[in-house]
């Protein structure tokens, strides 16, 4: 509690007499992501076929998260560094266990099962991961030395590695990004990164030969989805038809047949977006879009001001690894990238990594809150 | 540490992270430019192709069958219905074990291996959820068997289906043809989307000719439907278009009295109104009840009609080639006055036989003693041979064939029917082509003069042939159907083409040649005069015969020992009122012997009928 007191004192008064001030809240920040849910809401009550209950429960969720998003706000930004190592250790031991637990079912695991709650160990790491990296090189003066670099490198790996073992892509590719941000924003050379670029290039025949079957069926897809219509590319030809035939308006709330006619698999939860782009056309995705883009915008405005290292890693990352979130999944959905399984963040149906988001925009909201001001 | 950052907040470093904050902005504006790219190429350029594909995907289309047109005779009468039949249905979808119900099915109401197997085709090319039907036109045991068990037959139902009928069966069976199961090689050439919904397919006849238009317009249910195909919601009904009505010129008890005239001979009888070329009959014999064939005739039934040595399922009238005969002359007279300006007066002797210059060989007449002089009405009248070889051999068989083709020999009628043969009238061309090197012999033209040899003809073409003669030249295109009626514009399959006449004959030539064939009825050397007594009426006929085989040159044909196989066939055609015909006629009775006497009552029993019906 010792840190908390000079931060206290040293506080600018107009904090202290803002109500939401002193709950550490991002009015901003906190409306786009507001903006967000209602949108989420209204996507969701179509692509569920109008049930309520999906809605309601939806609703329940979104409210678990902003109290925990809340709850992490008010935690400073120095114990969120001080916690960081902690965390990334428990969250490694949890994949080892459910790594453990996976070869014992024989099988894909990534669940814990904490008998009332199911947990995802990987969707701590997505911040854990994040957290340690920042940690660490927030200790060093940039840009990085090698040395730190093969360090941070190792502590991406480790997570990302177990994740993509599980096997789960879409997360690991988020956790490697997260972490990868942090190494990007604390300085990497840029000779460092094309000579990652070069050897990720000529890694991935490697990668390749390690990739799971379904993995690689995926990646061939992605490049030939018309190859397997009635299989694996079901999900890219359908996504595609739904949102092409939305056009510039779309066919309008509730209106989108593709969607509702259970052509589309995944429809609430990866591939939401496609009902969203049918039912509310090109203009409606611009729109989201935008939404999307206010969020990270007031984000980076938020890394800006961040005033030390460790903050503006942590926020720089978090942000990127959102505007990744984003892209992925947007991105599989339109069919250029691979269907990685990675949900639309806020909109999709599902409670684990709207958690996880949440409880990062309330780091976010504690780094924007908690900054000392020294009027200039 | 991190406030000492702060307070020395080295300006390297800020610019550093500014710097990387500058990179990241500009990597994900770029990412965004992408995706927006990428959604406007699948929304506004891709969008009318997607639009597409994702209307296929939710809307399917269910047919809604179209009922057949029906088909009644000139009075009114119907000759093909449609009654309503229970039929058993599956939908396959709907069944959990279809392997294990069609057992069940099978046991419960004896359903065939073939009823099965045709199932099976059906259900092949149709959507699980659409109904196939098991057995058309159940019996009532098989209603009520089935009904007690229904519940256990879930996807399984009871449905009514409209099929056809013909009531008059056999008298009908050749004209208006019979409707069967559409066959693989139909539905190579069918429009698939005017027939999904369509079991039958009109197979001969007026059914056939006119599928056309008696099948009608096929409707469609518009489903939105799921991934699966399944049904959701009708999305919007288009109504079929019943099949078009046909009212045929056929009168159905007339068809009735030529069938039951002919007795016990095999033939056929044609009659058609001369100046519209309507048919009025048209009748083959044997016949057969067609019902049977709608639904799939059994093998039993089917070898047995098809091996049956009287042919029945043969329509003799569009498809039955017999020589001519005799029934040629009038027009051989007429020949002979357009292109020898014969006078009518003008006597040959007839010997009993004809000798062609520098030739030995005898042909014959049919009357061995011969018809002494006999002048162009007595050759008629007497069916003299020996003056239509002379006249014949004058002509020429290039004029021959050129004037005989006016009245249509040797070409198809254009009736509205399918099928029709063509029969022949040779040419030297001809012989040329079917019998390779050999050349054309006189005596072949002496042949064909007399309506034998190649010369060979249907009774369509015949009854065509006599109606343009009672019409004076003026051609006739035969029509079975008179009039169509449906609920919308039809165009009939088989326009008329533009009237044409034989060509510019004298009246008073006409008059010759028709007096002579009056004479052949109503003289007392006349060889139909058997028919005479009674009639109310002038009627100008011509009998013939048909030589099934060709009498040896030593051999005397009424001597020989002849079976019923091999007795001439015998026609008679004719036309009445003479003196205003509506009506003209064509008899054939195979192995009849003698038209006067066999041939001839037929056409009178049809006639009268059919006049003094209708004063």
């Amino acid at each position: 509690m010792n840190d908390i007191l000079p931060e206290l004192r040293l506080g600018p008064a107009r904090r202290g007499t803002s109500p939401l001030g002193r709950l550490h809240i991002d009015l901003p920040l906190m409306g786009g992501l507001g903006m967000l849910a209602a949108l989420a809401m209204v996507i969701l009550y179509s692509s569920s076929g109008q049930s309520l209950e999906v809605l309601l429960r939806q609703a329940a969720r979104l409210a678990l998260a902003t109290g925990i998003m809340l709850a992490v706000a008010q935690i400073h930004p120095r114990h969120l560094k001080f916690h960081s190592p902690a965390l990334y250790l428990v969250g490694v031991a949890l994949l080892a266990l459910v790594l453990l637990m996976g070869k014992i079912s024989m099988g894909a695991q990534r669940w814990l099962d904490l008998g009332v709650v199911r947990f995802q160990p990987s969707e701590l790491t997505k911040l854990s991961t994040p957290m340690m990296v920042a940690w660490y090189l927030s200790n060093q003066a940039p840009p990085p030395n090698l040395k730190h670099l093969l360090a941070a490198g190792c502590l991406i790996l480790l997570p990302t590695l177990m994740i993509a073992k599980q096997p789960d892509l879409g997360t690991a590719v988020l956790v490697g990004t997260a972490g990868a941000a942090v190494v990007f924003l604390a300085g990497l050379p840029w000779i460092y990164l094309l000579g990652l670029a070069a050897l990720g290039g000529s890694l991935l025949p490697v990668v390749w030969h390690f990739m799971h079957g379904y993995q690689r069926d995926r990646v061939l897809t992605f490049l030939n989805p018309e190859a397997d219509p009635l299989g694996r590319g079901y999900h890219i030809i359908q996504s595609k038809i739904a949102i092409g035939s939305g056009g510039v308006y779309g066919k309008g709330w509730l209106h989108g047949t593709q969607a509702h006619l259970e052509f589309l698999p995944e429809r609430s939860t990866d591939f939401i977006f496609a009902v969203f782009a049918e039912e509310f056309g090109l203009l409606g995705c611009a729109g989201l879009l935008a939404i999307y883009l206010f969020i990270i915008g007031r984000c980076l405005f938020i890394v800006m001001q961040a005033q030390d290292r460790y903050s503006r890693y942590l926020a720089g990352a978090l942000t990127l690894t959102f505007f990744v979130y984003v892209f992925v999944n947007i991105g599989m959905v339109i069919g250029i990238l691979p269907v990685v399984g990675v949900p639309l963040p806020l909109v999709s149906y599902g409670g684990t990594s709207m958690v996880t988001l949440l409880a990062g925009f309330g780091m976010l909201m504690s780094i924007q809150t908690h900054q000392r001001r020294n009027g200039g | 540490m991190d406030r000492e950052f702060i307070f020395k907040d080295s300006f390297r470093e800020n610019r550093m992270f500014l710097n990387r904050i500058v990179a990241s902005v500009v990597f994900m504006l770029a990412l965004t430019l992408a995706l927006v790219a990428r959604l406007i190429y699948l929304q506004v350029v891709g969008h009318e192709l997607y639009t597409n594909l994702s209307h296929d995907n939710q809307v399917k289309i269910a047919p809604l069958a179209p009922s057949r047109g029906l088909i009644f005779d000139r009075n009114g009468e119907v000759l093909a219905d449609n009654i309503a039949t229970y039929s058993l249905e599956v939908v396959p979808e709907q069944v959990p074990d279809l392997k294990a119900t069609l057992a069940e099915l099978k046991a419960l109401i004896n359903i065939s291996d073939e009823e099965i197997a045709r199932f099976q085709t059906q259900r092949g090319q149709r959507k699980s959820f659409e109904s196939v039907p098991l057995r058309l036109e159940l019996s009532e045991e098989d209603i009520a068997r089935f009904a007690v068990k229904m519940p256990y037959f879930p996807g399984v139902e009871i449905r009514t289906r409209l099929l056809r009928a013909y009531p008059y069966a056999d008298l009908t069976a050749h004209a208006v043809g019979y409707v069967g199961r559409i066959n693989e090689a139909e539905l190579q050439v069918l429009d698939p989307a005017q027939y999904r919904g369509t079991y039958h397919i009109g197979k001969t006849g007026v059914e056939k000719s006119y599928e056309a238009i008696l099948h009608g317009k096929t409707g469609y249910e518009e489903y939105e439907t799921n991934v699966q195909g399944r049904a959701i919601q009708v999305l919007g009904t288009t109504d079929p278009l019943t099949g078009a009505d046909l009212y045929l010129s056929l009168d159905i008890r007339l068809q009735k009295t030529a069938l039951d005239a002919l007795g016990e001979y095999s033939g056929a009888v044609v009659a058609i109104e001369p100046a519209t070329g309507k048919v009025l009959a048209m009748a083959s014999k044997p016949s057969f009840d067609p019902n049977p064939f709608i639904h799939g005739i059994g093998k039993e039934l089917y070898d047995s009609l098809q091996n049956d040595k009287e042919r029945p399922l043969y329509d003799r009238v569009l498809r039955g080639v017999y020589p001519p005969g005799s029934t040629v002359k009038p027009f051989m007279a007429l020949a002979g006055m357009e292109y020898l300006d014969l006078s009518p007066g003008k006597k040959s002797y007839c010997p009993g036989y004809y000798k062609l210059p520098n030739s030995d060989h005898k042909y014959r007449d049919w009357r061995k003693g011969g018809h002494g002089p006999v002048d162009m009405r007595l050759a008629i009248v007497q069916s003299c041979d020996v003056y239509f070889y002379d006249l014949a051999n004058h002509i020429g068989i290039d004029r021959l064939q050129e004037y005989m083709s006016r009245f249509g020999f040797g070409r198809h009628t254009g009736i509205d029917l399918e099928g029709e043969k063509s029969g022949l009238f040779p040419s030297r061309e001809w012989k040329k082509k079917k019998r390779k090197t050999q050349q054309w012999f006189p005596g072949e033209t002496l042949i064909a003069g007399i309506g034998q040899g190649y010369v060979q003809a249907t009774p369509l073409q015949l009854a065509r042939a006599v109606a343009m003669f009672a019409n004076q030249g003026h051609s006739v295109e035969p029509r079975l159907v008179d009039s169509i009626k449906a609920g919308y514009a039809v165009d009939s399959p088989y326009p008329r083409n533009h009237e044409e006449t034989v060509g510019q004959i004298d009246r008073k030539r006409w008059q010759v040649v028709t007096d002579a064939m009056i004479d052949v009825v109503h003289s007392q050397r006349g060889t139909a005069k058997g028919i005479a007594p009674g009639l109310r009426y002038h009627m100008a006929g011509k009998t013939g015969t048909a030589q099934v085989f060709t009498v040896g040159q030593g051999q005397d044909y009424k001597k020989m020992n002849i079976t019923q196989e091999m007795r001439d066939h015998a026609w008679f055609v004719a036309f009445a009122p003479a003196e205003n015909p509506r009506i003209a006629v064509a008899v054939i009775a195979e192995h009849g012997g003698h038209g006067g006497s066999v041939a001839a009552p037929i056409a009178r029993a049809v006639m009268d009928q059919y006049l003094n019906e209708r004063p």
